[in-house]
């Protein structure tokens, strides 16, 4: 990876962070409706895995997916005044957080339902497989969803019909407020193997190997259509959702969060590279500024009329 | 014109749409080489081969998901689920996944999928495989439901159910599927919301789908021997429904009688009768009376079954009621 390259993701992984540390603001000041789920110490995982898509190529997501999304490549104005429930969000401010989509940018939706994205994702990847481009698709989903049957429908079908769908699994520990140990009595690389599926487990807060592992795995599939997991190990710093004050997890886990912060890690790698603090600083400062032109332009934005309420239940309304 | 099944009439709609769209795929539990297990889908691996029939495992969920992400990424599935009882395990796909995509991401996009099923007592099949659980779907904003009631409507209403942007339940009855009917050279295009009047008449009007519409015409055989012209209504569709026809014909008639095959109590029936009850108050000469099936899971053995199912003569007693 040239150091331009490994900025690039610093940068988009930086442009999450900064989104997110913004959002847990705009909720902490009573401007966020709804749930709020936060990703940061994740952001190395969507960029990683970004880093090997197209536009054409299919993610969907769960409820923490403000990482997914902004990866996939939606706009920052669009992302915001959705969040903040504005008409102008990608979504016309009726999903929120928990569904955001931009469906022209191959983002088929965040998920409020835990695995829903599983056998959405499995879809995607029949189509794309019948459509035969080469395009792939990817779900994100939490350790937690592990426990769920669709898991088990989904990588059977995946694979007895070998199908272009890359599994991204952010196994950050927590499922809600209870430790995954407690939830699920194997684990990923025994299912993978159970199913003949190629496994791959990579420290999810290093950018450069998420990206890595899944350049890899995405090539091997478009050749031959055939699905991949990945097991991203990956840290949540912020309670499940804000306001979750995490008094269920010690302060030694909490203390050690900070080492591995993947935008730190990322940082460190680059200054090893040559990258001077004015350089990380620059970039800083114009993801910044973007960040901020987005909340301005979303906080300006007008909410919905409440005669929107029943456009777009159908397609065709009239009878 | 020419005679064929209401089986024969849906294998014939896959096939046509399979013909006219490439995008059309089906996926279900023995679709392929076994051809459906009520034949639905008889030849149409051998037609199109297996990229675009798919005889998946034993996954309703998976089906039903992989139909909405299939579609969302610009292909027609059209998914076909056993029994309709079994739509219990495709639930979280339909109602929170296809009926909301459209409207929870803005205007976006659309699911333009169909699933079809079969409902329906008259087997034997016991209280898991007789259900008719279309009210359950019809509540759900975002989902359609169409029943047809004969051959000809069984293939115009899944033609329009694969042509339409949204997700589509296509509810079948297994009762019916052997039904004999004529199907039209050049079949009708129907536009779902639609209702059909199936009989006219003057005195009374009955409003039923699936098939209680025979029922229903059954029933009005036994009034018209004794002068009483009943009209009854085929809806086809439950959800949109068609209101506009049916308060047309109840300001011709001045009553109503409501029938399905469904458990009466909070079914497609009360919804219609709350409607009418409403906005068609003033047109009322009588109680506005449902025939259902009773508040109790559909039984197995064949005395409690022909209890339970409605019948033209409940549906007769229904009308007495109702012109008393
Ligand atoms: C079907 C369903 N069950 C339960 C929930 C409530 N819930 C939301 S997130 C979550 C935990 C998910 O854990 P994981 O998948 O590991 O994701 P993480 O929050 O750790 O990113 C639960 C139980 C839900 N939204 N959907
Ligand atoms: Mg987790």
């Amino acid at each position: 990876m040239t150091p331009k390259e490994r900025a690039e993701l610093y940068r988009r992984m930086l442009t999450i962070r900064r989104a997110e540390e913004r959002l847990q603001k705009l909720f902490a000041d009573g401007l966020v409706p709804g749930f709020l789920h936060l990703s940061i110490g994740q952001e190395a995982v969507p960029v990683g895995v970004s880093s090997a898509l197209t536009e054409a190529d299919t993610v969907s997501s769960n409820h923490r997916g403000h990482g997914h999304t902004l990866a996939k490549g939606v706009d920052l104005t669009g992302f915001f005044a959705e969040i903040l429930g504005k008409a102008t969000g990608l979504c016309r401010g009726r999903g929120g957080s928990m569904h955001v989509a931009d469906l022209s940018k191959g983002m088929l939706g965040a998920n409020g339902i835990v695995a829903a994205g599983l056998p959405i994702t499995t879809g995607s990847a029949l189509a794309h497989r019948m459509q035969g481009k080469g395009n792939i698709a990817v779900v994100y989903f939490g350790d937690g969803a592990l426990a769920e049957g669709l898991v088990h429908e989904c990588l059977n079908i995946a694979k007895l019909w070998s199908l272009p769908i890359l599994f991204v699994c952010e196994n950050n520990g927590w499922s809600e407020f209870s430790p995954t140990e407690r939830q699920l009595a194997t684990s990923l690389d025994r299912l993978g193997k159970a199913y003949g599926i190629t496994y791959r487990e990579v420290d999810g807060n290093v950018v450069e190997e998420v990206a890595r592992a899944a350049g890899k795995l995405v090539a091997g599939m478009r050749k031959a259509p055939a699905p991949a997991i990945l097991e991203c190990r990956t840290t949540r710093v912020r309670g499940h959702f804000e306001g979750d004050r995490q008094d269920y997890r010690d302060s030694d886990e909490i203390a050690a969060l900070d080492a591995r912060d993947p935008i730190r890690l990322c940082a460190e790698a680059l200054m090893a590279a040559g990258l001077d603090d004015a350089a990380l600083a620059a970039i800083a400062a114009e993801v910044e500024a973007k960040i901020e032109a987005a909340t301005e332009a979303a906080l300006a934005a007008p909410l919905p009329e409440a005669g929107d309420i029943l456009a777009d239940v159908y397609t065709r309304a009239e009878v | 014109m020419a005679e064929t099944r209401y089986i024969k009439a849906v294998n014939q709609a896959l096939k046509d749409a399979m013909r006219d769209d490439p995008t059309v795929f089906l996926i279900g539990e023995d679709i392929g080489a076994a051809g459906g297990s009520f034949k639905a889908t008889r030849d149409l691996l051998d037609l199109y081969g297996p990229e675009r029939v798919y005889d998946a495992p034993i996954a309703e969920a998976a089906i039903t998901g992989i139909a909405v992400g299939a579609a969302l990424t610009g292909m027609k599935p059209v998914a076909e689920i056993m029994f309709m009882d079994f739509i219990t395990l495709s639930m979280d796909m339909l109602v929170n996944q296809a009926a909301k995509a459209r409207s929870m991401f803005g205007g976006q996009g659309s699911v333009p999928m169909v699933l079809r099923t079969p409902h329906g007592g008259g087997l034997n099949a016991g209280p898991q495989h007789s259900q008719c659980l279309e009210a359950w779907l019809a509540h759900v904003p975002g989902l359609k439901v169409v029943v047809p009631s004969n051959p000809a409507d069984a293939y115009s209403l899944l033609r329009a159910a694969i042509d339409d942007p949204d997700p589509v339940i296509v509810v079948e009855n297994k009762a019916l599927y052997a039904m004999k009917g004529e199907m039209p050279d050049t079949p009708e295009r129907i536009e779902i919301g639609k209702a059909r009047i199936a009989r006219p008449g003057r005195d009374a009007t009955v409003v039923a789908y699936g098939a209680a519409v025979g029922m229903a015409e059954a029933a009005a055989e036994v009034m018209a021997a004794e002068g009483v012209e009943v009209e009854v209504i085929d809806l086809r569709s439950v959800q949109p429904w068609d209101e506009a026809c049916v308060l047309e014909s109840l300001s011709r008639t001045h009553n109503l009688v409501v029938v399905h095959e469904a458990v009466e109590a909070f079914g497609v029936g009360a919804e219609i009768a709350a409607r009418m009850a409403d906005i068609g108050f003033d047109e009322l000469d009588g109680p506005i009376v449902r025939v259902g099936a009773p508040f109790a899971p559909s039984p197995f053995g064949k005395t409690l079954e022909e209890a339970y199912r409605p019948n033209a003569d409940r549906i007769v007693a229904a009308l007495r009621r109702t012109l008393a």
